[in-house]
């Protein structure tokens, strides 16, 4: 910690009120530096130390354009690590450094509390410091260019994960085959000879055969079901060097460690803003403070049209719960009741608000969030809606506002944060040994092009030809890269 | 120390730089670039630097958003992505890449393998350029040095006794001040100048206008790099010459006969009279069809460029486009005459994929 003796002391006035309200978090490191440091931090997600990639200098080149030229501005910048670092642009005003320690303090609390990041690793500072030492000495062993062209390979498909993959117990035990395995035979009933057409009719002897061929076929199968975290698959399966199958597997760890900050935006960047405004307006705030204050606040939670503010949904949606529990609309009752005038009146006094939003805060995820408390009043009271593009204009346009529209949009794009459910279904297709992913389509096509290039890169890895199994406009199409070329085709999707 | 983050921007740089370099021949003869200058950088379109994934495709044309508005509005602020053609074609995914024009210019040269060019000798012109070198306690406030000065505060406070450290407060005093100091040094310098002369009789088309303006645009990219102090002049003529600024350079079309030496007679003027040759590097260009009015108008321009032109400048260019018209004469002509004078240097440019060989004729002597 670096700071200078006035923001230590406004660090430390912050975390009481932080406290105070019962928010519950790792130690926090505050480090104060300056912009061309914060985004150098922010290139590398948040870590000082990543492994060697030109992917971050194209980052860290792009936000310093954009700050250089005033477009954005990084106020604040946290990670999910034990303790929790942050960092404070050295060139902000003391208000806003308050601000953004209050905001932080949430981020934290969230961090700390909420199930999605349970399973991450609380010491990734110092496990993305491994990492980049062990791709450096690869670096070394096995040149830069060969060990980059391998990372560019895995970052174009780390993608592929099962967002609820750390939560499934793997067994590791070997196979026990089924009782009706096949090797055992039909089973046929004692029997005496003359009785042997009756107990043991030769039409079922057949069936049975039959069935058991079919499920020894089945179990040849591999895998034998759909398999989502296509790169733990291919880090098990896939012909690779050992310092390839390292790499994979460091970037797959640190793709699930990002994974539940994309589960939980609305939630987290909600709770965050809930809490800087809470501590600031209740505590922190000096009377000289606050237009600057007013200010910043409404930068961070205003509504764009084009586009969802998950500052300003999370945090609304945040005070909402609460006023619901304090007042004690929910439940039966409240639900079953169809006079307007009581409902919008209503009041318990429960005063639950605080402790509902605690327990929010611990067990949900976006997806949950918005399905459990996106109610109809909410929408109409937030005014969102639906838009869709119009060939006719050329432009998108406000199509719906009817709330369950704009609650199944907005759930649509957060599912798998918003990108193509994709897993391996075969892994010796048409008996070749190739590889096949079928997208589980959804009424939106994956674009093709840039498919056709991914493909490219997995047949790197799988060093088989590879497939994936998908459909443009609802009709089967099958993307293949074979070595040299890519193709598509037109296929009947089996199902 | 080098921050990491430095390495990998300097990684990325590289890896852009490679991709130019690949497709630079495209580049140039898509002329792709004149269109995207400022004033010292070009952003270039680099294709595929981006990773590929699995996403998904522009017919995602559906979101919600927040705010005010019927049923029917617009919420995008102007007709921007997803207007159709997004995503049709492969090879989509298109970076636009910052290059400033001294990195372009010295890729050009890695991949012509061009020749610094050495300035002609004694030619060199003296300049004075200021310098900050040191500190002085004396100066405009403009100057003013504010680390040293609080240093020299801080220093003199403590040295009086009325530092205190738990409320560190350092007001600087007319003595402390500190200034920034600066000496005149003396530095050598070469001028140059580049004197484009166009064609633009009837016989030269939209095409081949279009293929000596990617072409000096390239050129000047070129002898920019290589002198700090540049200026250009623009000369177009078909019976009579005439003196012009870079957009009706390009842009004029005037029909009517083709007088060669009526440019190079405004030209050889201009050095006399505006560019003493001991002074400046001087590159005079003419880029024409190859169509001339007579024969004795050719042995003028013989006898201009041999007694006049010559003795003055680095180099005298001559680039031949090639037109449906033009019967491409004056090449032949020019090459019988000067077959062994190398300080003049003819071209043909037969399309825009004879633009990179017909720079590298240019410029590879390094003149």
């Amino acid at each position: 910690m670096n700071l200078t003796a006035d923001l230590r002391a406004i660090q430390e006035e912050v975390e009481g009120y932080a406290r105070e309200f019962g928010l519950d978090f790792f130690e926090t490191i505050f480090e104060l530096v300056d912009c061309d440091e914060l985004n150098g931090i922010a290139a590398y997600g948040g870590f000082p130390t990543r492994y060697p990639h030109w992917r971050f200098g194209m980052e860290f080149d792009s936000l310093q354009k954009s700050y250089a030229y005033g477009l954005s501005k990084i106020y604040e910048l946290v990670i999910n690590n034990d303790p929790c670092y942050a960092y404070l642009m050295k060139s902000n005003a003391t208000m806003d450094q308050k601000m953004v320690m209050a905001h932080v303090y949430g981020h934290c609390d969230f961090f700390k509390n909420n199930m999605c990041f349970s399973k991450t690793n609380r010491k990734m500072m110092d496990q993305m410091a491994n990492h980049g030492s062990r791709i450096r000495r690869y670096m070394e062993q096995h040149g830069v260019e060969n060990v980059e062209r391998f990372v560019d390979v895995c970052l174009s498909i780390d993608n592929l994960i099962d967002q609820h993959g750390e939560f499934i117990a793997r067994s590791n035990q070997s196979y026990q085959p089924k009782s009706d395995s096949p090797s055992e035979g039909v089973r046929r009933l004692r029997s005496k000879d003359y009785m042997e057409s009756f107990i043991n009719p030769p039409e079922f002897i057949e069936a049975e055969k039959a069935r058991l061929t079919a499920v020894a076929q089945e179990e040849r199968h591999f895998p034998r079901e759909p398999y989502r975290d296509v790169l733990l698959f291919l880090i098990e399966h896939a012909p690779l060097a050992r310092w390839q199958r390292d790499i994979l597997s460091m970037l797959r760890e640190e793709a699930y460690y990002f994974a539940p900050q994309g589960q939980t935006k609305i939630m987290n960047e909600g709770w965050a803003s809930y809490w800087h405004s809470t501590i600031m307006t209740k505590r922190a705030l000096r009377d000289s403070e606050v237009v600057d204050y007013a200010d910043h606040h409404s930068g961070t939670v205003h509504a764009r049209p084009g586009q969802i503010n998950p500052y300003k949904v999370g945090i609304e949606l945040f005070r909402d719960i609460e006023d619901r529990w304090n007042k004690g609309k929910f439940g039966r009752e409240f639900e079953d009741c169809d006079d307007l005038e009581t409902k919008r009146n209503w009041n318990r006094d429960l005063g639950l608000g605080r402790e509902k939003i605690f327990e929010v805060r611990r067990i949900y995820n976006d997806i949950t969030f918005i399905d459990e408390f996106l109610t109809e009043e909410f929408a109409e009271q937030q005014q969102l809606f639906v838009f869709q593009f119009n060939p006719r204009t050329g432009r998108h346009e406000i199509a719906d506002r009817d709330w369950q529209r704009v609650k199944r949009e907005l759930l649509f794009g957060l599912t798998n944060f918003g990108q193509p459910i994709i897993s391996v279904v075969d892994a010796n297709h048409a008996n070749r040994g190739e590889l096949y992913l079928r997208h589980q389509w959804e009424g939106i096509d994956i674009q093709f092009d840039w498919a056709v290039e991914t493909l490219r890169n997995l047949h790197q890895v799988w060093t088989r030809p590879v497939h994936i199994e998908t459909k443009e406009e609802g009709k089967g199409r099958l993307l293949s890269f074979d070595g040299e070329k890519g193709s598509i085709q037109e296929i009947t999707p089996a199902d | 120390m080098v921050k990491k983050i430095e390495k990998d921007l300097r990684r990325f740089r590289q890896i852009v730089r490679g991709k130019i370099k690949k497709d630079l021949k495209k580049y140039i003869t898509q002329g792709e670039m004149l269109g995207r200058k400022g004033k010292n950088i070009v952003s270039i379109p680099v294709p595929q630097i981006n990773l590929p994934r699995f996403r998904f495709g522009s017919n995602r044309r559906s979101g919600v958003g927040q705010g005010e508005g019927e049923v029917g509005n617009p919420v995008d602020t102007e007709q921007g992505e997803g207007t159709g053609q997004a995503g049709e074609t492969p090879g989509q995914h298109v970076l636009e890449v910052d290059v400033s024009l001294e990195e372009l210019a010295e890729i050009l040269g890695e991949e012509l393998e061009l020749p610094n060019i050495q300035p002609r000798g004694k030619k060199q012109f003296v300049s004075s350029a200021g310098r900050y070198t040191g500190i002085r306690r004396a100066g405009p406030e403009s100057l003013r040095h504010f680390k040293r000065t609080y240093r020299q505060a801080i220093k003199r406070q403590i040295a009086m006794g009325l530092y205190d450290p738990s409320n560190p407060v350092v007001i600087p005093i007319r003595e402390d001040k500190r200034f920034r100091g600066w000496t005149a040094r003396q530095l050598p310098e070469s001028n140059a100048v580049i004197m484009y002369m166009m064609d633009v009789s009837g016989s030269m088309g939209r095409e081949q206008k279009e293929i000596v303006r990617i072409e000096s645009f390239w050129i000047d990219t070129w002898l920019r790099h290589q002198y700090k102090n540049i200026e250009t002049i623009y000369v177009v003529h078909d019976a009579a010459a005439k003196e012009v600024n870079q957009h009706t350079f390009y842009h004029l079309r005037e029909s009517g006969g083709t007088k060669i030496s009526s440019a190079y007679e405004l030209c050889t003027r201009i050095v006399e009279e505006r560019y003493p040759p001991d002074q400046w590097n001087i590159y005079p260009f003419h880029f024409s069809d190859g169509d001339n009015w007579s024969g004795r108008d050719t042995d003028r321009c013989v006898e201009i460029i041999k007694t006049r032109l010559l003795p003055a400048v680095n180099q005298f260019s001559y680039g031949q486009v090639k037109s449906a018209y033009g019967s491409g004469q004056f090449k032949k002509d020019l090459d019988q005459v000067f077959s062994d004078e190398e300080f003049v240097v003819t071209s043909e440019i037969l399309d825009r994929d004879g633009i990179l060989p017909s720079i590298k004729d240019f410029l590879s002597k390094g003149r």
